[in-house]
C-alpha cells in the first residue's frame, strides 16, 4: 500500500500548491474517472492470467475508434450511434485480441515488451489504412472526414453527434454528471468480479500461478491466455468509445497512442503489480493518476514559475512509475530465485 | 550449395527487404531521381547511425539482449556536446571535448545501470525500455532548468532553458563528414576522386570503421570471448570460472559509451543537437537495424551492423523521394514504422538464439 500513499501525498501537496478550487477539482475528477475506468479495468485480466501488463490494449482502442469512424461516416448519432459503434468494434476487437494472443503465446516470458512493440506495429498498419487507403480503397461517404486531397482521414474528427450521449442518458434533467457511464463502468466491474469466480476465471488464475502446473492439470494454457487477451482487447475497445463520447473529438492518429501508457500507469499507481491487480487498484489508481494530472501543471507553474515543468513532471511520473514497478517486480522475482537455489 | 541453403543463410526478412530496396532503386531510376544524391544520402545516413547500431552489439553479446536503454548513453553524449558548445569551442576541439566529457559519464552510468540489470535477469528489455523513457522525461525537466548561459543555446525569451534543437553549424557541425573534403582540392587529386569524396563522407565512414574495428578486436580478445561465453550460457560460464555479472556490466558499459559517442557523431553530421523527447526515438531504429542485419536476441556480429544499417537506412532514403512522387509523404513514415517494429516483433517471437 506504500505506492498509493506516496502518490496521495504528492497529489495533495500539488493540490495545495496549485490553488485550484475544490469544486472544480471534484467535477473534473468525476468526469475523468467515468471516462477512464473501463480502459484501466481492461488491464486486470491479463495480469491475473500471468501475462503482465497488456500494452496491447492500444489495439483495442483502435478497434473502438474504427467503430466510431464507422458511425460518423454513416451519420448515426445519439445513444443508438454508440450502440452501433460498440456492435461494429466488438468483432474487430475480438479478431485483434485473438491475433495479439497468438503473438504473445509465441513470446512467453517477454509478453510486455512484445505487446508494446505490437502496439507500435499496429499503429503503422492503422495509419496505412486511414491515411493511404481511406477514400481510395475504403469508401468514405462523409466528405467532412477526409482531408482536402480526398484521401486519408483528417487529424481530428468531430464526434458532436454522439457527444456525451451516454453520459447524459436518462439523467440529463437532474444533473450534468455522467451517471449512466458510471453505472455502466460499475456493472462491468461486477461482471469482471463474477467472471473471475467462474471456471474460466479459476483457470486464468491457475495459468497465472504457473503455466506448467496448469498445463499438467489439463488446462489448455494457450487457449486461456488468448481468451484473456480477447476480453482485455474488447474492454479496451468499449473503454475507448466511452472515453471519446465524453471528449467529443477524435484525434484520429494520436488518441490511441497514449492509452496503454496512461492506463498502465494508473493501475500501477493504485498499488497493483505485474502479477496482482483487482478493481480496487484500478479505482484508486485512476483517481490518483488523474488527480496528479490535473494539479501538476499548475503546481509546476506556481512552484517553479514554469508550467512546462509540471507538464514534463507528469510524463516523468507516468513513465517512472511503470519503470519502477517493473524494476521492483523483476528484482523480487530474481531474489526469490536465488533463495530457492540457496536451499 | 543448393538454393535452400543459400536461402537459409540469407534469411527471409533480409531477402524481402533487399528485394524491396532493389525494387525501390529501380523505380527511383525509372522516375529520373538523381542517383548521386540518393547515394550521398545513403552513405551519410549510414555513417550517422552505424555507431548507434554498433552499440547494440556488446549488449547482445553479453546476454542482455537488445539495449532498449540506449537513451541513457545518448543523454550523456548530449550533455558532452552541450558543455563543449557552452564553452564556445569549435571544430575538432569541440568534438573531442564533447567525447572527453561524455565517455567518463557514460562509463559511470553504464556501471550502475549494469548493477541494476544484474538484479533483474530475464526482464532486461522491458525494464530497460521504461527506464530509458523515465530518464528521457526526467531530462526534459533538466534541459529546462539546466544552468546553460550561452545565448545561442537558450530560449531567446527569458534567457533560460535550452531550445529544442540547437544548431551546430558554428561549432562541430560536419567535422567528420567534411574531414577529407576541401573547398578547393589540390592539383594532384583526379576528378573522379573529387566526385567520390563529394558523394561519400569518407571521414564519417572511417570513424565508424575505427570503432567497429575496436569492437571486433575486443570480441576476439580473451576478455571479449569470455563476455560472449557469459552471454550465451550462464551456467556454462560459471562452471568455467567466468564471473557472469562482471561481464554483463562490461557489456552494458561498452554499449552505453558507444551510444554516447554515437549520438555526438550523429549530431555533428545532422548539424543539430536534438533535446527533450528526441532521445526516445533512438533505440527502436537501432534495434531494428541490427535485427534486419541478421542478429538475434542472443547473437550479434559487426557484419550484422553493416548489413542492417545499410538496408534500413537505404530503404528510408530511397523510399522517401519515390513515394513522394507516387503517393503522399506520410507513406515513407508508415513504411518505417511497419518495418522497424515488424522486424523487432519477428525477433521477439523466435525461439532463443534463432536468427531473425
Amino acid at each position: 500500500m506504500i505506492v498509493p500513499i506516496v502518490f496521495l501525498v504528492i497529489s495533495v501537496a500539488g493540490f495545495i500548491l496549485s490553488g485550484l478550487p475544490l469544486s472544480f477539482l471534484f467535477n473534473e475528477m468525476v468526469f475523468r474517472l467515468s471516462r477512464n475506468l473501463i480502459l484501466v479495468m481492461s488491464l486486470i485480466i491479463p495480469v491475473i492470467t500471468g501475462m503482465g501488463l497488456n500494452f496491447g490494449i492500444v489495439l483495442g482502442a483502435m478497434a473502438g475508434q474504427i467503430g466510431l469512424i464507422f458511425i460518423i461516416n454513416y451519420g448515426f448519432g445519439d445513444i443508438g450511434g454508440i450502440l452501433i459503434a460498440v456492435l461494429v468494434s466488438t468483432p474487430i476487437a475480438i479478431l485483434f485480441g485473438y491475433l495479439v494472443g497468438k503473438v504473445l503465446n509465441k513470446a512467453k516470458g517477454k509478453e510486455m515488451i512484445t505487446s508494446m512493440i505490437l502496439g507500435f506495429f499496429a499503429n503503422g498498419i492503422y495509419q496505412l489504412v486511414f491515411i493511404v487507403l481511406a477514400g481510395r480503397l475504403i469508401p468514405i461517404k462523409n466528405a467532412d472526414m477526409l482531408m482536402s486531397t480526398g484521401t486519408g482521414l483528417k487529424n481530428t474528427i468531430d464526434l458532436n453527434i454522439i457527444r456525451k450521449s451516454l453520459d447524459n442518458l436518462f439523467f440529463a434533467k437532474f444533473t450534468s454528471f455522467p451517471i449512466v457511464t458510471l453505472i455502466v463502468s460499475a456493472l462491468l466491474f461486477v461482471g469482471l468480479y463474477f467472471l473471475l469466480k467462474t471456471k474460466l476465471g479459476q483457470e486464468m488464475r491457475a495459468v497465472g500461478q504457473s503455466m506448467h502446473i496448469a498445463g499438467v492439470s489439463g488446462i489448455n494454457v494457450d487457449r486461456t491466455r488468448i481468451i484473456a487477451i480477447v476480453i482485455s482487447t474488447v474492454l479496451a475497445a468499449w473503454g475507448q468509445i466511452v472515453y471519446l463520447q465524453n471528449m467529443g473529438t477524435l484525434s484520429t492518429y494520436t488518441n490511441h497512442e497514449q492509452v496503454g501508457l496512461f492506463a498502465v500507469a494508473s493501475l500501477l499507481i493504485g498499488g497493483a503489480s505485474v502479477e496482482k491487480a483487482s478493481w480496487k487498484e484500478a479505482l484508486i489508481g485512476t483517481f490518483l493518476f488523474h488527480l496528479l494530472f490535473i494539479v501538476s501543471p499548475l503546481a509546476g507553474q506556481n512552484l517553479m514559475g514554469n508550467a512546462q515543468i509540471g507538464e514534463y513532471f507528469r510524463v516523468f511520473i507516468a513513465y517512472g512509475v511503470i519503470g519502477l514497478a517493473l524494476l521492483l517486480h523483476a528484482w523480487e522475482k530474481s531474489k526469490a530465485k536465488t533463495q530457492l537455489s540457496d536451499i | 550449395m543448393d538454393i535452400k541453403k543459400i536461402y537459409r543463410k540469407i534469411g527471409f526478412p533480409r531477402l524481402i527487404i533487399s528485394a524491396f530496396l532493389l525494387l525501390l532503386l529501380i523505380v527511383a531510376a525509372a522516375l529520373n531521381i538523381p542517383m548521386s544524391g540518393v547515394w550521398q544520402d545513403i552513405f551519410t545516413r549510414f555513417g550517422m547511425n552505424a555507431i548507434l547500431v554498433l552499440a547494440m552489439v556488446p549488449s547482445i553479446q553479453s546476454g542482455i539482449g537488445i539495449n532498449f536503454n540506449l537513451p541513457l548513453g545518448v543523454i550523456f553524449g548530449l550533455i558532452g556536446a552541450l558543455i563543449s558548445m557552452e564553452f564556445g569551442l569549435t571544430g575538432w576541439a569541440s568534438f573531442f571535448v564533447a567525447i572527453g566529457i561524455a565517455v567518463p559519464l557514460a562509463i559511470i552510468a553504464g556501471y550502475f545501470y549494469g548493477q541494476m540489470l544484474n538484479r533483474i535477469k530475464g526482464q532486461e528489455m522491458t525494464v530497460g525500455n521504461y527506464f530509458g523513457y523515465s530518464i528521457v522525461s526526467f531530462m526534459c525537466i533538466f534541459w529546462l532548468v539546466a544552468p546553460f548561459k550561452n545565448p545561442e543555446m537558450t530560449w531567446a525569451m527569458g534567457g533560460s532553458g535550452l531550445r529544442v534543437t540547437l544548431s551546430m553549424e558554428s561549432t562541430m557541425g560536419g567535422v567528420l563528414d567534411n574531414a577529407l573534403r576541401a573547398d578547393v582540392y589540390p592539383q594532384w587529386v583526379p576528378q573522379w576522386l573529387e566526385n567520390f569524396l563529394e558523394i561519400v563522407p569518407l571521414g564519417l565512414l572511417l570513424t565508424f570503421a575505427i570503432f567497429a574495428t575496436i569492437i571486433w578486436i575486443f570480441s576476439k580478445s580473451k576478455l571479449g570471448t569470455s563476455m560472449k561465453v557469459a552471454g550465451s550460457s550462464e551456467a556454462f560460464a560459471t562452471s568455467n570460472g567466468i564471473n557472469v555479472d562482471k561481464h554483463r556490466i562490461l557489456g552494458i558499459i561498452l554499449s552505453t559509451v558507444l551510444a554516447a559517442i554515437g549520438i555526438i557523431v550523429y549530431s555533428q553530421s545532422f548539424g543539430f543537437v536534438q533535446l527533450y523527447n528526441a532521445p526516445l526515438y533512438v533505440a527502436l531504429p537501432a534495434a531494428a537495424s541490427i535485427l534486419i542485419g541478421g542478429a538475434s536476441l542472443r547473437k550479434a556480429k559487426i557484419i550484422h551492423v553493416i548489413i542492417g544499417t545499410f538496408l534500413f537506412q537505404g530503404l528510408l532514403v530511397v523510399a522517401l523521394p519515390v513515394i513522394n512522387i507516387l503517393s503522399e509523404g506520410s507513406m515513407a513514415e508508415i513504411i518505417r514504422i511497419v518495418i522497424s517494429n515488424g522486424i523487432i516483433l519477428y525477433a521477439l517471437t523466435r525461439k532463443e538464439g534463432e536468427a531473425a
